[in-house]
């Protein structure tokens, strides 16, 4: 990879520490420790089925709100605090600091979802004693909630780079809502007829598929995740990321920084 | 070409290719995750935990939870392989518990619900289950009890006693359609049941806007009068036979006996036609969904058709 994009990724990596983003895990596994003793003392049966789902669901939410809110700042930030006319006389190039600031806070979202999957792990241990075979589906669950963050990300990012940081994270998250009702409209395109039916369509084609990428309530049941799935997912999201990574290109080229 | 038009020509390309590729990838997806949809949206079942973790918009959920049941079971646009009727019940139990003034839950439910396959889930004790839920929530909707009596009568293997019961309860509320009185009493009489039947789809008709159920309405009166001409064309031709001890070879022939006016017809305008052993059969028996009569020996009928 470019070495630019490298020093811009890293750069943006040590930033999101520096501004102690990663003592989210602190509340993450407060959160999973107290649910894992609460669970094992009052559930009967369901405590294994509670910790995954209340430890995917907060995974995901989690990264969500980070990936929306540092994705929003990463490019204001860096005019408000002008130190981004200072990077692109460098010279790195515009595209080059788009794309490595994307990889920057993917980075950032990797990190943290892999301590927070430490403590999935650790919760489940807890409360069954022992790893099953199936419990290997919840690494599948975990590698999804990665590419919902590749997208958000992505689209963090697309939306900073014309408006303002507030607007952008209205944009992102109604995107992250529709996204994840993905199925009902396809249902509600499927029902249509007509001029609505080609709006609805053109809507489920534009609209980021997180629902596809939600598999938690699968995993929890100890169901397995095709093969087909999984290969489908990841290049919908690389392709889905790379749309959102090249609009914002294409309008970071042209944006005048003066 | 300078940079600045290099980069974004490449950039143009790359996007392009991308959403072509996503718009791919995403129909491929739908391909592999038909059946998985309905499965996941009824992970958490119980009624009162998806209530509680509504956070009090049980209102939007409950209708995101009915266009969900429209979808997987409006028989309209889809197979019946996709459809997994073991989970319409809790839907709509859900559905209802989130809102339970939702009417149309309870009256499109229960017809998804009561009639056998392939029309619907073959579950008339759970449509009177959810009919009577929303009785209790909504006593003086006389539109429910108008329901309660259609399952007894259509879905419960014709229950005269109980649906002439479900009527006239709906008499007794404020502002009852004038229909129920007469098919209270026609239900107690037993009497006529093709014109019993007609009335209750003219009034299912007649008292919603919504046309899936117009649809369906229409179907079934296409079906009764489909079945009404076949009985009295074979009494036609049981009354031939008696007369000349044979059995008419065409239809011309009841016409030049004088039993009949001209070629029979039926609702779509294509003749019926006469087999050798006196049956009457219709022409395209695939047109018409719900018919009781004229279809050849060991025909099976397909998932119904709307028109």
């Amino acid at each position: 990879m470019n070495t630019r994009i490298v020093h811009v990724a890293f750069n943006t990596f040590r930033e999101a520490v520096r501004d102690r983003i990663l003592y989210n895990l602190i509340a993450f596994a407060l959160l999973l420790s107290g649910a894992a003793v609460l669970v094992g003392q009052i559930s009967i049966d369901i405590e294994r089925l509670v910790v995954v789902n209340l430890g995917l669901t907060a995974v995901s939410l989690f990264g969500v709100v980070i990936a929306i809110f540092i994705g929003i700042g990463l490019v204001a930030k860096e005019i408000e605090k002008r130190t981004l006319y200072t990077v692109l006389s460098r010279p790195v190039r515009r595209w080059e600091f788009v794309v490595g600031k994307f990889f920057g806070l993917t980075g950032t979202l990797v990190v943290n979802t892999a301590c927070m999957a430490i403590g999935v792990f650790l919760a489940l241990l807890y409360v069954s004693h022992k790893f099953q075979s199936s419990d290997g589906w919840i690494l599948v669950a975990l590698y999804f909630i990665v590419l919902q963050f590749l997208i958000l990300c992505a689209l963090a990012l697309f939306f900073s780079s014309f408006s303002s940081p507030l607007l952008a994270a209205v944009f992102s998250f109604s995107l992250f809502v529709i996204g994840s009702f993905s199925e009902d409209l396809r249902g509600f395109a499927r029902m249509s007829q007509g001029l609505t039916q080609w709006m609805t369509t053109t809507a489920v084609y534009l609209v980021p598929n997180f629902s596809a990428l939600n598999v938690i309530g699968q995993v929890a049941h100890q169901q397995p995740i095709s093969t087909q799935l999984i290969a489908y997912n990841t290049l919908y999201a690389l392709a889905y990321a790379a749309v959102a990574i090249s609009g914002a290109v294409l309008i970071f080229e042209r944006r005048n920084l003066k | 070409m300078s940079g600045s038009r290099r980069v974004t020509v490449a950039t143009s390309l790359v996007l392009l290719f991308s959403l072509a590729s996503s718009i791919f990838l995403l129909r491929r997806l739908d391909q592999v995750r038909t059946t998985a949809t309905l499965d996941e949206v009824l992970y958490l079942n119980s009624p009162k935990w998806v209530k509680r973790l509504s956070l009090g918009y049980s209102g939007l959920l409950a209708d995101i939870y009915w266009t969900r049941a429209v979808q997987y079971f409006g028989g309209k646009h889809v197979t019946v392989a996709a459809k997994d009727y073991r989970l319409l019940y809790p839907l709509l139990e859900i559905t209802t518990e989130l809102d339970p003034k939702l009417i149309v839950a309870y009256q499109f439910g229960a017809n998804f619900l009561g009639p056998k396959p392939p029309e619907g889930a073959g579950q008339p004790d759970q449509a009177v289950a959810l009919v009577e839920h929303g009785i209790r929530n909504n006593p003086d909707n006389w539109k429910l009890y108008y329901e309660l009596g259609f399952i007894y009568y259509y879905m419960e293997s014709k229950n005269y006693a109980k649906a002439a019961e479900s009527f006239e309860r709906g008499t007794k509320v404020p502002n009852a359609h004038p229909f129920l009185r007469v098919l209270a009493a026609q239900m107690a009489q037993h009497a006529g049941e093709i014109q019993t039947s007609r009335m209750l789809w003219q009034t299912a008709y007649a008292t919603t806007h919504d046309p899936m159920v117009r649809d369906n309405a229409t179907a079934h009166l296409r079906a009764l009068k489909v079945d009404e001409d076949i009985t009295g064309l074979e009494k036609l031709v049981a009354a031939y036979r008696e007369k000349t001890g044979r059995l008419p070879s065409s239809m011309n022939v009841l016409i030049g006996a004088g039993l009949l006016q001209g070629v029979p017809v039926d609702p779509d305008g294509k003749p019926y036609k006469l087999m050798p052993d006196g049956r009457i059969e219709l022409r395209n028996p695939e047109d018409f969904s719900f018919v009781e009569k004229g279809l050849p020996p060991g025909y099976v009928p397909g998932p119904p058709k709307f028109h």
